[in-house]
This record gives C-alpha cells, sequence and structure tokens, in this order.
C-alpha cells in the first residue's frame, strides 16, 4: 500500500468538511454565535444587577447553572470513559467514532465549568481560592480534579489529533489559507510518520487513555460528593457517587449517539458511520438505561422503604409538586429507551437516535430533580410568604445562558471538524496497514 | 395587650442585666481584668464608685476608672478569628416560654442592618406530627462544635473561633453557597441583589457586627460578639420580653436571661433541655428547653402581622384553626 497517496485521497475526501463552507453552514454558524451572544447579554445583565435577577434564592442556592454544570462535566467524564476503553480493548470498529467521543470530551470540560462559575455569588474574588485554599473543602478537591481533567482531556486530544495534523501539512492538494499551514505545522511538532515516531506517539497515547479512565472517575465522583457529603436528606447517600458515574454515562453515550446521527447525515459520512456503530452504541446504551434505572430506584427505594420523616418529606415534594417531572424522568427517560433499544425489529438508526435524545433529555431532568427538590425540602421547613424564596424557578437569564452553553458547545464542535476531519485519517490508515501485514501474513502460510 | 407592660420589665431588666453580667465579668476573667489594668497607663481613681455583685453573692465596690470597658474600637477581620478568650458561648431557648412576640427578630434586623424578610433569627412553627400541638421554635445559628459549614467552606472566609462563635468574614467570601446547602439548619442567607446601606462607608467592616454587608456574600446569626465583648447580652435575648433566650459562658456554666442567671448544667438537666436534631452530628451550642407547663396558649402567637401568620399556612393546626374560621 501506497501510504502517501493513501492519505492524499482521504484529505481529499474530507476536504468538503475542512475548507467548503456552504450556505447552511453558515447559517448554522451565525444563529449559534447570536444564541451566545444573547446569553452574554443576559451574563452582562447578572454580573451588573446581582444574582438577584436569577431565579435563585436563600433556599434553593444553586439552580439551573449547576445542573448544567453537572450535566456537561458528566458528558466530559463518559466521553473519556469510552474513549479510553475504545482504545484500551483496540475495538475494531471504533475509527468512526473516537474523534466525535474526543471532541465532546474536551469541549465539555471547558463548557460545564463556566456553569459553575455562574453560580459564584462574588467573582471578582475568585483568585481567593488560590490565594486562602482550604484543603478540606470538597469544592477544593474539585478544582484540583477539574483542572487536573482538563490538562489530561487537552494532552490526549492533542496526541491523537498530532498524525493528522501532519498529513494536513504535509498536503499540497488542499487550497488553505496561509495562516492555517502555519497553524498546522505548528501543531504537528515535526510529526514524520516515521516507524519510531509512530511507536512512541501510540505508547503515549495508550497510557493517557488510561490516565483519563481514571481521571474522569476521580473527578466526577467528587462533583458526586459536593452533594453526598453534605447532610441534606435527598443527597446524603452513599450510592451518589456510583450513580452520578453511572447516569453520566448514560447521558454520554446518548450525546455520542446523537451527535453520530447529525454529522452522518451533514457530511453524508455513511460510508464511515454504519448502522452497526449505532447498534453497537445502542446496546451500551441499553445497559446503561438499565443501570441508571437500577441506581434510581434503589435510591428512591431505600428512602420510601425506611420512611425516615425528612426524606419522606422529599418523597412528597417530587411525587407532588414534581409530578411529572418525575415521571418524565425517571419513568420515561428510562422506559421509552429501553423499548426502542430491546426490540430487534425496531431497532433504526433513527429509532436508536430517538431513544437517545430521550435519554438525555430525561437524565437532565433526573439532575434537575436531584438538585432543586431537596434544596426545597430542607430538616427545618421553609416558612415564608415570599414565592420566589419558596419555590425555584429559572429566570429568562438563567434559561438564555444555559442555550448559550450548548450553543457554545455545537459551535466549538463545528470549528473543530473544520481544523481536522472528524473521522480519524491516521487511524484509517493504521488499520488498514494493519489488514495488509495480517493478509501478508496469511498469504505467507 | 400587656406590650407596655412587658417593655416596662424589659428595661428594668435590662438595668438589672448590665449590673448581673458586669459581675460575671468581674468575677471570672477576673485575673485577665487585673491584667489589663496593669497593661494600661496609671488611671487616676475618678472618685467614683461602683457596686458590683460577684457570682459568689458578694457585693464588691470598685472605682469607676477600673472596670474594663471593652474595646468599642472595631474588631478587624484578622482580630475577629480569634474569638474573646476563655469563653464557650452558649445558648438555651426555653420554648415553654416563647409566645411569637418577634422582639428577638426585630432588634436582631434593628441592630445588623436586615431587610424586613431577612433574619438570622427565624420564629418556626414547628408540629412534629398531627397528635401533638405545635410550638414556637426561634431558630438562631446553632454555632456548631462540628460546623457543616465551616469544613466546606474553600477559603476560609467562615470559620469557628475558640469561644464556640461561628462568623463569616466577607471581604473573603466568594458567595460560591455551599455552606448554605451545607447547613442542615438552613441557618444562612445570602445578599442576592444590591443594596445602597452595603456602599455606607462610615463603618469599618467587622466580621463581629456583620456591617456593612457585601453584595454576593453569605450572612447569619453572629451571636452578637460586639456586645459580648461590651459585657451585655445578644440582642435577641435581651429585647425578649418573656425571657425566652438564656445567654452564657459554659466555662462559667452560667446562663442568664437578664432576669435570672442561673447554672447552665442545672438548668439543663432540670428542664430537659436537648439540642435540635442531635442526630445529625453537627453538636450545636444552642439548647432548647422542651414546651411544657406553657405560660402562654399558642394563639397567643397569632397577634402578629398577617404576611407573618401566613408563613405558617401549611402547619396541620394553622390548617384546622382557619378551617374553623379563628384566624
Amino acid at each position: 500500500m501506497d501510504t502517501n497517496s493513501r492519505k492524499r485521497e482521504l484529505v481529499k475526501e474530507f476536504s468538503p468538511m475542512l475548507v467548503k463552507s456552504s450556505f447552511l453552514s453558515s447559517v448554522w454558524i451565525l444563529t449559534l454565535i447570536a444564541i451566545i451572544a444573547v446569553g452574554l447579554y443576559a451574563f452582562y445583565l447578572q454580573l451588573t444587577q446581582g444574582h438577584e435577577i436569577t431565579g435563585m434564592r436563600d433556599n434553593v442556592v444553586w439552580g439551573v447553572y449547576i445542573i448544567n454544570f453537572i450535566f456537561f462535566v458528566g458528558l466530559s467524564y463518559s466521553g473519556a470513559f469510552i474513549s479510553g476503553i475504545l482504545h484500551f480493548f483496540k475495538t475494531p470498529w471504533k475509527n468512526s467514532v473516537t474523534r466525535i467521543v474526543e471532541i465532546m470530551t474536551i469541549l465539555s470540560i471547558i463548557v460545564g465549568p463556566i456553569f459553575i462559575l455562574l453560580c459564584i455569588g462574588r467573582l471578582d474574588r475568585l483568585y481567593y481560592l488560590f490565594l486562602y485554599p482550604r484543603i478540606q473543602s470538597p469544592i477544593t478537591w474539585d478544582i484540583i480534579a477539574i483542572i487536573t481533567d482538563i490538562f489530561g482531556c487537552f494532552l490526549y486530544l492533542y496526541l491523537t489529533f498530532i498524525p493528522d495534523f501532519a498529513i494536513l501539512r504535509d498536503n499540497t492538494d488542499l487550497k488553505l489559507p496561509n495562516w492555517r499551514k502555519k497553524l498546522y505545522t505548528f501543531l504537528a511538532i515535526n510529526y514524520q510518520d516515521t516507524e519510531s515516531q509512530r511507536e512512541r506517539l501510540h505508547k503515549i497515547t495508550s497510557i493517557m487513555s488510561k490516565m483519563i479512565i481514571a481521571m474522569a472517575i476521580v473527578a466526577y465522583t467528587v462533583l458526586a460528593w459536593i452533594f453526598s457529603l453534605t447532610l441534606q436528606p435527598g443527597w446524603n447517600s452513599t450510592i451518589f457517587a456510583p450513580d452520578f458515574i453511572f447516569s453520566g454515562l448514560y447521558s454520554g453515550v446518548g450525546v455520542i449517539i446523537i451527535a453520530m446521527f447529525i454529522i452522518r447525515k451533514y457530511y453524508k459520512l455513511e460510508k464511515y458511520i454504519i448502522h452497526s456503530h449505532f447498534v453497537m452504541a445502542g446496546y451500551v446504551l441499553l445497559v446503561l438505561s438499565l443501570l441508571f434505572g437500577y441506581f434510581t430506584f434503589s435510591d428512591y427505594f431505600a428512602k420510601w422503604f425506611s420512611h425516615k420523616p425528612a426524606d419522606i418529606y422529599l418523597l412528597n415534594t417530587l411525587f407532588g409538586h414534581y409530578f411529572w417531572q418525575f415521571i418524565l424522568a425517571n419513568y420515561i427517560g428510562v422506559i421509552v429507551p429501553l423499548f426502542f433499544l430491546s426490540i430487534k425489529k425496531i431497532r433504526t438508526i433513527k429509532s436508536i437516535t430517538f431513544a437517545a435524545l430521550i435519554a438525555v433529555c430525561g437524565l437532565w431532568l433526573n439532575r434537575y430533580l436531584v438538585v432543586v427538590p431537596t434544596l426545597e425540602s430542607p430538616y427545618i421547613p421553609i416558612q415564608d410568604t415570599r414565592l420566589e424564596f419558596m419555590h425555584y424557578n429559572a429566570t429568562w437569564i438563567e434559561w438564555s445562558l444555559s442555550f448559550a452553553g450548548i450553543a457554545a458547545f455545537i459551535l466549538f464542535f463545528l470549528l473543530i471538524m473544520r481544523l481536522v476531519p472528524v473521522i480519524s485519517m491516521s487511524e484509517i490508515i493504521q488499520h488498514e496497514r494493519h489488514l495488509e501485514t495480517k493478509q501478508d501474513a496469511s498469504l505467507k502460510k | 395587650m400587656n406590650n407596655n407592660d412587658s417593655e416596662k420589665r424589659s428595661t428594668n431588666r435590662r438595668k438589672f442585666l448590665k449590673l448581673g453580667l458586669m459581675s460575671s465579668v468581674t468575677a471570672l476573667a477576673g485575673t485577665s481584668l487585673i491584667s489589663n489594668f496593669a497593661s494600661q497607663e496609671e488611671k487616676k481613681p475618678s472618685g467614683e464608685k461602683i457596686r458590683l455583685l460577684t457570682p459568689d453573692g458578694k457585693i464588691v465596690e470598685v472605682d469607676a476608672t477600673n472596670i474594663n470597658k471593652y474595646p468599642e474600637a472595631l474588631i478587624t477581620p484578622e482580630e475577629s478569628r480569634k474569638g474573646i478568650p476563655d469563653r464557650k458561648f452558649v445558648m438555651v431557648i426555653d420554648l415553654a416560654r416563647c409566645k411569637n412576640a418577634r422582639k428577638c427578630v426585630e432588634t436582631c434586623q434593628k441592630a445588623h442592618q436586615l431587610d424586613y424578610n431577612q433574619e438570622f433569627m427565624k420564629i418556626q412553627l414547628l408540629q412534629d406530627n398531627e397528635n401533638v400541638s405545635p410550638h414556637w421554635f426561634p431558630k438562631p445559628c446553632f454555632h456548631c462544635d462540628e460546623p457543616p459549614c465551616v469544613t466546606v467552606c474553600p477559603t476560609g472566609a467562615t470559620f469557628k473561633r475558640e469561644d464556640g462563635i461561628v462568623l463569616i468574614d466577607n471581604q473573603r467570601c466568594i458567595g460560591c453557597k455551599f455552606c448554605i446547602t451545607s447547613c442542615p439548619y438552613s441557618a444562612r442567607i445570602f445578599n442576592w441583589g444590591h443594596n445602597d446601606k452595603f456602599e455606607n462607608k462610615e463603618i469599618p467592616y467587622s466580621p463581629e457586627t456583620q456591617i456593612p454587608a457585601a453584595e454576593g456574600t453569605v450572612m447569619k446569626c453572629d451571636f452578637c460578639p460586639d456586645m459580648l465583648r461590651q459585657g451585655k447580652l445578644p440582642h435577641c435575648a435581651q429585647s425578649c420580653p418573656m425571657g425566652v433566650i438564656y445567654f452564657g459562658d459554659k466555662n462559667e456554666d452560667i446562663v442568664t436571661n437578664g432576669e435570672e442567671t442561673v447554672s447552665f448544667t442545672e438548668l439543663i438537666n432540670n428542664r430537659g433541655g436537648y439540642r435540635y436534631l442531635e442526630h445529625l452530628g453537627t453538636k450545636p451550642n444552642v439548647y432548647y428547653l422542651p414546651a411544657v407547663n406553657r405560660q402562654f396558649p399558642l394563639e397567643r402567637g397569632f397577634d402578629v402581622d398577617e404576611d407573618i401568620i401566613k408563613r405558617y399556612d401549611k402547619v396541620p393546626y394553622v390548617k384546622d384553626l382557619k378551617a374553623q374560621g379563628k384566624i
């Protein structure tokens, strides 16, 4: 096999997504920028007028922001976990999926922590966290864990990008502006795809793939501890950390399936992202929906069966004021994906994507129900006349910033896909090379 | 009602109280006082004599200049972390006497420059189940010995002092609100928006008074250390017309509500004192005496503003009263 001509072929194949900007994609990017702009305006208002303009008050002091924080960090953690596992087991069909997973991992660990910053009353004093750190605070643990995770994910993502940067640098067919060529040259750090370089890179990547699994689990566990180490009735539970781990995976696999569906359709990658990818991911989602349902059930069941007054008060809130949300999050969010994924006849790409969409929405709502109702039902009952102090209702400020977060996630996704092909070219070549040596070996026999 | 009456009594009591507390100050911290005198410049005796009562019942006469007026000077955030030496402050709340007069809430709000709805001291109406009678439950910060709020603070803005008081330094607070979620007693409040009073630069800030407050930071009941330094009771204990709130020093084993000064251990042991939600292991420094042999019928507590009565709408007893048209 002539590697160089194969490289050229692949670049040619993927060149539309690297250079061409269609009308549709410009509209998309403009829309996303508009959403982010509204979010930035909302942020400006919050900064100048104070947190008073959010729905948060003395009882529910953390609202939609922290839910988005958990959600995005969960995506990142599960992305790191899945991509690590794919590398670790050298999964044969992984080539078309890994990059989507890796991009999701890095983007959500950037977007997520922004939401926690929005919760903070005095952003101007943020550096106090480093000026007067106190190691026994779970927040300090979380900061250490997340910063380590961000670095780890960045490094890992970059390592997997290097061979593709080198391919793009060496390619002369693509008509790229000068700054992009320079950028590729810089980012490829003189990688020449020699045997020894390849081996070294492979070694580092495989070490990093294991490390980021550990880092992601630690980071997400610490995040779960922020809640479960308090004394609050709904939070103080030993099941919280493992529950976060599995529910994070549930949402992560869901988002990966949705991303696969959109990217496949938009960039016409039917050749690379095939039906069996969806089925495989569907299986994983099926198992995770069962695990998620199981963890959620055993948490609430133990509370209901032992019926301590504070727990019962919480359950009454959940089944009273939050009845429909509870049904949507914890029944529909489990049963519908379960139904679509377990019956073979209806397991099409569309139905699997639909199941993933339900799973992701259900899980976000589940996180909402973990955070808000607990804060609304403290040990000492809330006796207040101000409605906004009794029940949390997010304001447009919080919603627009939430949507801005999602928009930023998608926008950065689009931009990264503009920089490097969403299907890893070097991995395709690596895979083909591997097949060839296998064939040679069998021929020689 | 007998509001005037009780007001009169409370002023009388305040005079008494000053004497009582001064006595305890002299007796307990006697040695420290003497050392204070020694360190200070020599004072000329004014000739004015003041009589003080020692805890063992003796009346002593001292010169007015010899009484250490605790510095009304500013206690800086740095100093406020140390606490008042050799003290271990404790509060006992006698639920049998509370009639929701809300004087504790109001004076506290005035002293700490709080808004109408901002309360360091909250008065809850608690009814443990349908069969038992509800009772009024004044709830300050419990100044726990194992304070969850202090453990979780990432910058050390909230701290536990040697004298048992938990304070907040709002110049250190970043407003992450983790302490609010970790407090099982909902004792903490947050400054959600701007307020002109935050800009008041006339008074220098001290965590002991929490004035001026700052936007985006947390506040809570502080046991009024500024008053304690002057040998006075916290505002809530001073203002209660019923003498519900006893305050004192555990080291000295003495608590007073202004009217009577009693032994802390005796009061707790004889009256069945308990700490609220003991099972959480936070070890509060606020004790409650159960609402037995009550001095007032519960209904007396409904003699307050309409919107305050509305707070208690969800209590089964209040629901019944409303159904019967009694309130």
